[in-house]
C-alpha cells in the first residue's frame, strides 16, 4: 500500500491554503468527529466557572477526586496480566511486583470469563490464551503464592462469574490469615458492558444483575475495603464507541447499579464510596482529559442531587485506566510505544487512580516480559521524570479543556435523555440500542481510517516493509497440564459435599437469598466454577445475543 | 445486461458467513466486514458469537456459502481453524473460499494458508481490500 496524499496544510503551504484550511473547521475534528474551533476564548466556558471547575478534592471535583492528587500519592501501576496457567501468571506476577509495580491486576482466560471448566468440550484450544485458567480454589490459591493479599491489591477482571472467583479469593485469603475485611482491590463484575461490548455472558440480564446486587450488599457487609463493581467504558470504546458514547453509556450503567442497590434497602453512602471506574485512554489526548474530568463532574451531581447522597466520597469518582489496545497497530509494533505513552498521559492529566499500560507487540499476541516492561517503565517515567504529577490538573482552567469537558457532559445527558425514554439501560441493552450505536460509530471510523481521513500511522501512512518482533508463545501443553490439575481436584474430593453444595445453592437461585454465602460454601468444598455456573444455569437459564450489525 | 457478459454460473449474489468461533466476544471487526460486505453487495449471514466449529460449519452448508470469513482474536487460531477446515471436508464442501480474519502471527499465517485457507487479514487490512478479495476469489472458483 502506498502512502496516501500529502498534508492539507503544513509549512510548504501557503497562506491561502492555510487559511482556507482554517476556515473549514470542519476539517478540524477531534477522533470523535466533534468539530474544534481555530480558537477558544473565556466565551467558550459555559456557566458559573466557580461551580463547574471547582477545587480539586472538592465537589464536584471536575479537578480530581483528592485535594493534593500525585503530590500525596501517585497512581496504582496495575499491569494487566494472565496467561497459560496459574503457575506461569504467578510467575509474572512476581516479576511486576519486583520491577516496581504497586498492584496486581489478573486477566483469566476466556473460558474462566464464560463460566466453562478447563475440561469442557468448548474450552478446548482456549485454555490459558488468553488470560490464566482458574477452575477451583485450588488454582486460586497457586495464583497468588508467595503475594501477601493483605499488603497488596489485587484487581479481577472478571463479570459473569465474579462472585465466584470473589469466593476462591476470599477463602484463599482466610487460608493466608488474611481476613476478608482486610482485602484491598477490585473485581470488574459489570455485567451491563458484558451485554454491550465484552460479550462474555453467562445468565439472562435479570438474574445476572440480581447476582451484581447481591455482591455489592455481600461487600458492603463484610468487604470495607474492596471495590465489588467497576464499571467499565473500556470495552465499551473498545468495541467503537466515541469518547462520549463510552463516557454515557459507562455511567449510565453505574446509576442503573446505584438503582438496583437502592431498591435492595442499602443506604448510598454505604456503597457507593466503593464504586469504582474504569475507562479507556484512547490517542485523542485533550477529548479523552475532557471525558475523565466531565465523568466526575456528572457523577457527583446525579450522586447528589438525583440519589441522595451526602458523603463526599459517595460523589466521587475514582477510575483506572487501560490505554487502548484498538490504538495499537501490528504494523511497525514499536510505534506503539509511544501511542502509549501519549494515552497514559492523558490518564494522568485527566486524575486516573491506577493505569495500565499496553505492550507494543499486543495487536500480534500476548505481551512478552520486554513488552511488559517497556510498558510499565513508560509509566514510571511519567510518574518520576516528566513533572506533570507536581500539581493537581494542570490543564484546569484550559479554555479549549474546559470547553470540551463542557461539550463531553452535554452529549452525555443527551444519551441519558434518550436511554430513558427506552426505559432505562437495562431495557436499552434489551433492545440493542448502545448496541447498534457502538456499531455505527465503529464502522464510521473504519471507513474515515480507509478513506484516509483519519490517519494512523504505520498503516494508511508512512506505510513500510514490516520485521518481525519476537512474539509470546504459549505452548498447547499446559492445556493438558490444567486439566490434569482439575482432573486431580475433581479425584480427591468429597463429591457428597459438593452435591449437596450444589442443591444448596440452586435452592437460593430459585428463592430470593444472597447468593454469594451458598457460593462460599460451594468453592470451599472445591466445587468448580463451571459446576456452579450451571447449578444456576438450571434456575436461571442461559443468555443468546440477536447479533445486529 | 446478463446476456452481453459472459456471467458465471449463476449471478445470485456472492453468499458469505461471517463466522466467530471461539469464546472471545470480539466482534467489531467481524461486524465492520459482514456490513462492508453486504454494502458491495453480498448476502451476508453473521452467525454471531461463540459458535462451535460444528456450528459454523452447518451454517456455511445450509446457506449454501460461496465464502466464509473465521473472525479470530483469542489465540485459539491454530484449534479452531483446522477443525473448521476438517469438518468442512468431512461434509464434502469443497468449493467454499476461505478466510480468516484478526490477531494471527505471521508464522502462523503460512500454516493456516498450508491448510487450505485462502486469504488470512491482519489488523489494519483495508475493508475493500477484503471484500476484493472475496469477491474476486469467488468468482474464480466459478471459472
Amino acid at each position: 500500500m502506498e502512502p496516501t496524499s500529502t498534508p492539507k496544510t503544513g509549512p510548504e503551504a501557503s497562506d491561502a491554503v492555510r487559511k482556507a484550511a482554517e476556515a473549514a473547521e470542519s476539517e478540524f475534528t477531534t477522533m470523535s468527529g466533534k468539530p474544534v474551533k481555530a480558537r477558544y476564548g473565556a466565551d467558550d466556558m459555559a456557566g458559573d466557572a466557580d461551580l463547574r471547575i471547582g477545587e480539586p478534592g472538592q465537589y464536584p471535583f471536575t479537578r480530581g477526586p483528592y485535594e493534593s492528587m500525585y503530590r500525596g500519592r501517585n497512581w496504582t501501576m496495575r499491569q494487566f496480566a494472565g496467561f497459560g496457567t496459574v503457575e506461569e501468571t504467578n510467575q509474572r506476577f512476581h516479576y511486576l511486583l519486583d520491577h516496581g509495580q504497586t498492584g496486581l491486576s489478573t486477566a483469566f482466560d476466556m473460558p474462566t470469563l464464560m463460566g466453562y471448566d478447563s475440561d469442557h468440550a468448548r474450552s478446548l484450544g482456549e485454555v490459558g490464551r488468553e488470560g490464566v485458567a482458574v477452575d477451583t480454589i485450588d488454582d486460586m490459591e497457586i495464583l497468588f503464592q508467595g503475594i501477601p493479599l493483605g499488603e497488596v491489591s489485587t484487581s479481577m477482571t472478571i463479570n459473569a462469574p465474579a462472585a465466584i472467583l470473589l469466593a476462591f479469593y476470599v477463602l484463599v485469603g482466610e487460608k493466608q490469615g488474611v481476613a476478608s475485611e482486610q482485602l484491598s482491590g477490585t473485581i470488574q463484575t459489570d455485567i451491563l458492558k458484558e451485554y454491550i461490548a465484552q460479550k462474555e455472558w453467562c445468565f439472562p440480564v435479570e438474574p445476572a444483575m440480581r447476582l451484581v446486587t447481591d455482591m455489592v450488599e455481600y461487600c458492603t457487609d463484610h468487604m470495607p475495603r474492596w471495590h465489588p463493581i467497576s464499571i467499565s467504558g473500556y470495552h465499551i470504546r473498545e468495541a467503537g464507541a466515541t469518547a462520549a458514547q463510552e463516557l454515557a453509556f459507562t455511567l449510565k450503567d453505574g446509576f442503573t447499579y446505584v438503582e438496583r442497590a437502592i431498591e435492595r434497602g442499602i443506604d448510598v453512602d454505604a456503597f457507593a464510596p466503593r464504586l469504582s471506574f474504569f475507562f479507556n485512554a484512547h490517542i485523542d489526548f485533550f477529548e479523552e482529559i475532557a471525558k475523565y474530568r466531565a465523568a466526575r463532574r456528572i457523577w457527583a451531581r446525579e450522586l447528589k442531587e438525583t440519589y441522595g447522597a451526602r458523603k463526599p466520597e459517595s460523589m466521587r469518582l475514582r477510575f483506572h485506566t487501560q490505554t487502548a489496545g484498538v490504538s495499537l497497530t501490528a504494523q511497525q509494533p514499536l510505534n506503539n510505544i509511544v501511542r502509549t505513552a501519549i494515552e497514559a498521559l492523558a490518564g494522568v492529566l485527566g486524575g486516573t487512580q491506577s493505569l495500565h499500560t499496553n505492550s507494543f507487540d499486543e495487536a500480534l499476541a500476548l505481551p512478552t516480559e520486554e513488552a511488559v516492561r517497556v510498558a510499565l517503565r513508560t509509566q514510571q517515567i511519567i510518574a518520576e521524570e516528566t513533572g506533570v504529577t507536581n500539581t493537581p490538573d494542570p490543564l484546569g482552567g484550559s479554555y479549549f479543556v474546559e470547553a470540551l469537558t463542557d461539550e463531553m457532559e452535554a452529549e452525555a445527558y443527551a444519551y441519558f435523555s434518550r436511554i430513558d425514554e427506552l426505559g432505562g439501560m437495562v431495557e436499552a441493552v434489551r433492545q440493542n440500542y448502545p448496541q447498534r450505536e457502538i456499531g455505527e460509530a465503529a464502522f464510521d471510523f473504519q471507513r474515515r481510517v480507509d478513506d484516509g481521513e483519519f490517519t494512523i500511522v504505520g498503516v494508511n501512512r508512512y506505510v513500510t516493509d514490516e520485521e518481525d518482533v519476537p512474539l509470546l508463545h504459549i505452548d498447547p501443553a499446559l492445556e493438558t497440564k490444567q486439566v490434569e490439575r482439575l482432573t486431580a481436584t475433581r479425584a480427591k474430593r468429597n463429591s457428597a459435599e459438593v452435591e449437596s453444595a450444589l442443591t444448596a445453592l440452586k435452592d437460593a437461585a430459585a428463592g430470593e437469598a444472597n447468593l454469594m454465602y451458598p457460593i462460599l460454601d460451594a468453592a470451599r468444598v472445591h466445587t468448580t466454577e463451571g459446576e456452579m455456573i450451571e447449578a444456576m444455569q438450571e434456575i436461571f437459564g442461559t443468555y443468546t445475543e440477536t447479533p445486529v450489525f | 445486461m446478463s446476456a452481453a457478459i459472459a456471467e458465471p454460473k449463476t449471478d445470485r449474489k456472492i453468499r458469505v458467513v461471517v463466522a466467530k468461533p471461539g469464546l472471545d466476544g470480539h466482534d467489531r471487526g467481524a461486524k465492520i466486514i459482514a456490513r462492508a460486505l453486504r454494502d458491495s453487495g453480498m448476502e451476508v449471514i453473521y452467525t454471531g458469537l461463540h459458535q462451535t466449529p460444528e456450528q459454523i460449519v452447518e451454517t456455511v452448508i445450509q446457506e449454501d456459502a460461496d465464502a466464509i470469513g473465521v473472525s479470530i482474536l483469542s489465540g485459539a487460531h491454530m484449534t479452531l481453524v483446522p477443525k473448521i477446515l476438517e469438518l468442512l471436508e468431512a461434509e464434502g464442501v469443497d468449493d467454499v473460499l476461505v478466510t480468516v480474519g484478526g490477531t494471527i502471527p505471521n508464522k502462523d499465517i503460512g500454516d493456516l494458508k498450508a491448510l487450505g485457507v485462502s486469504g488470512v487479514f491482519t489488523p489494519g487490512s483495508p475493508t475493500d481490500d477484503i471484500v476484493d478479495f472475496i469477491r474476486s476469489g469467488v468468482r474464480d472458483r466459478e471459472l
